[in-house]
């Protein structure tokens, strides 16, 4: 800037933005603005009026945690929950360690077929969560296997696996193979080069791909509902439930709890990498 | 020391990968305690040479042996040596101290002796303050001596080098060269550094094999591959040579005779075998230039001057000779005004003595 001559400067400040600063013209402040209360309306509304103390949920009768005391006692409610966190729990796990494993071969080998193999293991992230239900009932059914948490855990690990896969193979993109062969270099096996080397260049892939594999999890209704059974409902089929019935705040409190717990594991998710990407750099 | 075995032993080694021959034949014999360079342009092969040596590459064809070991199917852990790599390869999670002690950790030595060994190297390499940080808190010297102390710390047979400098800036390059040698010289292990640059290779090995194209084409010390490259590509990959085709017009009593176009016979000391078309050599800072045709006894072409390229300490005139040779040679700016002395499009003599011209055959 300094090197500029002064006549140019001057009249950049007359004009009052620089050609790059999009964010200080109004327009674009406007379309900013706009763009988030058309995604952000609905889901402050829905929070706003778990507070309502109304049964309907059409005007604002003043606060209160009614609602989420009431939610908190369904125990119905409280089971689909437990429920949830079970098959998130378990399938994060599980999908993570195939997970990983896929993307580390992906990352690492040549074999023939391989592009092939990477679109097949991939396909569930494109194909439509409907085809994928359907498939898991269909397939569920043949091998004559009652529906219940374990059917819907399983197609959950299924459906995860390649978003745990993606996340791990970006991350050993970055990984200087040199490492390993350092490793091998001084002395250690294989094994020994894994654990020390390989796995803690991977971990804020792994912690990346489990929190998505878990949310994925947590919120998936539609193979979810196809691959559940008597007695293993979970929370958003419960919450789907609940609607029918009628449209109370207590579905609101429900959700809103669904929401606080994606954003804070999303929050978590986003500090840890920031905190790695700055311990890179210093 | 010529009575000793070689410390590393290769013998007719081939690497293919694919239909390409990275390395083709080659035969080398590293005497202990000798620092030893591969050099050669990008692609000749030395690198997939020393990754063979390292464990990391096996060998398509041939044998290696480090200490009178044979090393056909021994994993990179189990091998005698140890490599400095290019990138450094310095372990990102660990502190200083951790990376030096990883290669005696694994290896499961106890914990006093590994404290001991590492503040041991930490110190050879200058960094005993440096165990407790991390390498991103590190200068690219600094990294560089971690790899070093690291793979030192092993107590390896021999130490292999992948391009070591090439990282690093030009004042810095210059400084660890004098460096790397104390250091060889200090621990007394066997040296194998890979590296493009000749500076590089004449300055710091005892020996250096240059390599083309898969192929080694001399190993030999500094001085004779500067002074006596037994080929074309050598002459010219070291050092800048002047190259010129000749005839061969007789050869009796370790004396050739050679027909050169412009040049009246001349005969110049020779031992062994030659015939019909070869090739002339003379460095340029072994030709002189001068105003007037050159005394008897010397070999002296002219020209008109091309182009001047000014250095500094010395300047390198082109000259363009009536044969259509062109020529480089080199002067020292002796005084400060010496660099106007000579302009493009004078016409000089250039010329040098028969005892200076270099026959190369092949």
């Amino acid at each position: 800037m300094s090197t500029l001559p002064a006549r140019s400067m001057r009249r950049r400040r007359v004009r009052g933005t620089n050609p790059l600063e999009y964010l200080k013209r109004p327009w674009m402040q406007l379309t900013l603005l706009a763009s988030f209360v058309f995604l952000y309306f609905p889901i402050v509304t829905l929070i706003a009026f778990s507070f309502n103390d109304s049964r309907r949920n059409i005007t604002w009768r003043g606060f209160t945690w009614k609602y989420y005391e009431k939610a908190f006692n369904n125990a119905s409610l409280h089971d689909a929950f437990v429920n949830s966190m079970i098959v998130a729990g378990t399938s994060t796990l599980v999908s993570t360690a195939l997970g990983a494993m896929l993307g580390l071969a992906l990352y690492r080998y040549r074999f023939p077929w391989k592009g092939t193999y990477e679109g097949v293991a991939h396909l569930p992230i494109v194909i439509p969560e409907i085809c994928m239900g359907v498939a898991m009932l269909v397939f569920f059914n043949a091998i004559n296997m009652d529906l219940s948490l374990i059917t819907i855990t399983v197609s959950h690990i299924a459906f995860t696996i390649p978003f745990v896969a993606v996340v791990i193979r970006a991350r050993m993109a970055g990984f200087d193979v040199s490492l390993e062969e350092a490793s091998h270099d001084l002395g250690a096996s294989e094994w020994q080069t894994f654990w020390h080397i390989t796995f803690p260049y991977m971990v804020p892939g792994l912690v990346a791909g489990a929190l998505m594999a878990f949310v994925l999890s947590l919120d998936d209704f539609v193979i979810t509902f196809f691959t559940a059974g008597v007695g293993s409902t979970t929370f958003p089929i419960k919450i789907y439930s609940m609607l029918r019935f009628s449209v109370t705040p207590e579905v609101n409190a429900a959700s809103t709890v669904l929401i606080v717990i994606t954003l804070s594991l999303t929050l978590i998710a986003m500090i840890m990498q920031s905190r790695w990407a700055k311990g890179r750099q210093e | 020391m010529t009575e000793q075995a070689p410390i590393i032993r290769v013998r007719n080694v081939t690497k293919r990968f694919g239909s390409v021959t990275a390395v083709d034949d080659v035969s080398i014999d590293i005497r202990q305690g000798e620092f030893f360079a591969l050099l050669g342009p990008s692609g000749c092969g030395k690198t997939t040479l020393l990754r063979m040596l390292a464990g990391f590459e096996t060998t398509s064809e041939g044998e290696i042996e480090i200490d009178g070991q044979p090393m056909l199917g021994v994993p990179p852990n189990r091998r005698p040596v140890n490599m400095v790599f290019q990138s450094y390869a310095v372990f990102p999670h660990m502190t200083v101290f951790d990376n030096v002690a990883y290669g005696l950790k694994v290896t499961g030595v106890g914990k006093s002796e590994i404290a001991e060994r590492v503040k041991e190297a930490l110190t050879l390499v200058h960094l005993e303050d440096f165990g407790r940080r991390k390498p991103d808190q590190l200068s690219g010297g600094q990294r560089q001596r971690v790899a070093l102390a690291r793979a030192l710390v092993k107590k390896p047979k021999v130490l292999l080098l992948d391009e070591p400098l090439s990282a690093l800036d030009a004042k810095l390059r210059e400084a660890m060269r004098l460096e790397l040698v104390h250091l060889q010289h200090s621990v007394g292990i066997t040296f194998v550094i890979v590296t493009h640059d000749q500076d590089e290779a004449l300055s710091m090995a005892d020996r250096a094999a240059v390599m083309d194209h898969g192929v080694v084409r001399q190993v030999a010390a500094p001085a004779t591959l500067y002074e006596h490259p037994n080929s074309r590509f050598v002459a010219d990959f070291i050092g800048k040579m002047n190259l010129l085709e000749a005839k061969v017009a007789g050869l009796s009593g370790g004396r050739l005779a050679i027909d050169i176009e412009g040049l009246e016979r001349f005969e110049v000391p020779h031992d062994g075998p030659a015939s019909g078309e070869i090739g002339i050599a003379v460095r340029p800072e072994k030709t002189r230039l001068s105003k007037e045709q050159p005394a008897a006894g010397r070999l002296g072409l002219k020209g008109k001057v091309s182009d001047v390229a000014y250095y500094g300490n010395e300047s390198h005139i082109l000259l363009d000779t009536d044969t259509g040779v062109r020529f480089t040679t080199t002067i020292q700016n002796e005084t400060r005004r010496s660099d106007s002395s000579i302009l493009i499009g004078d016409d000089l003599w250039i010329s040098w003595s028969p005892e200076d011209t270099l026959v190369l055959s092949e």
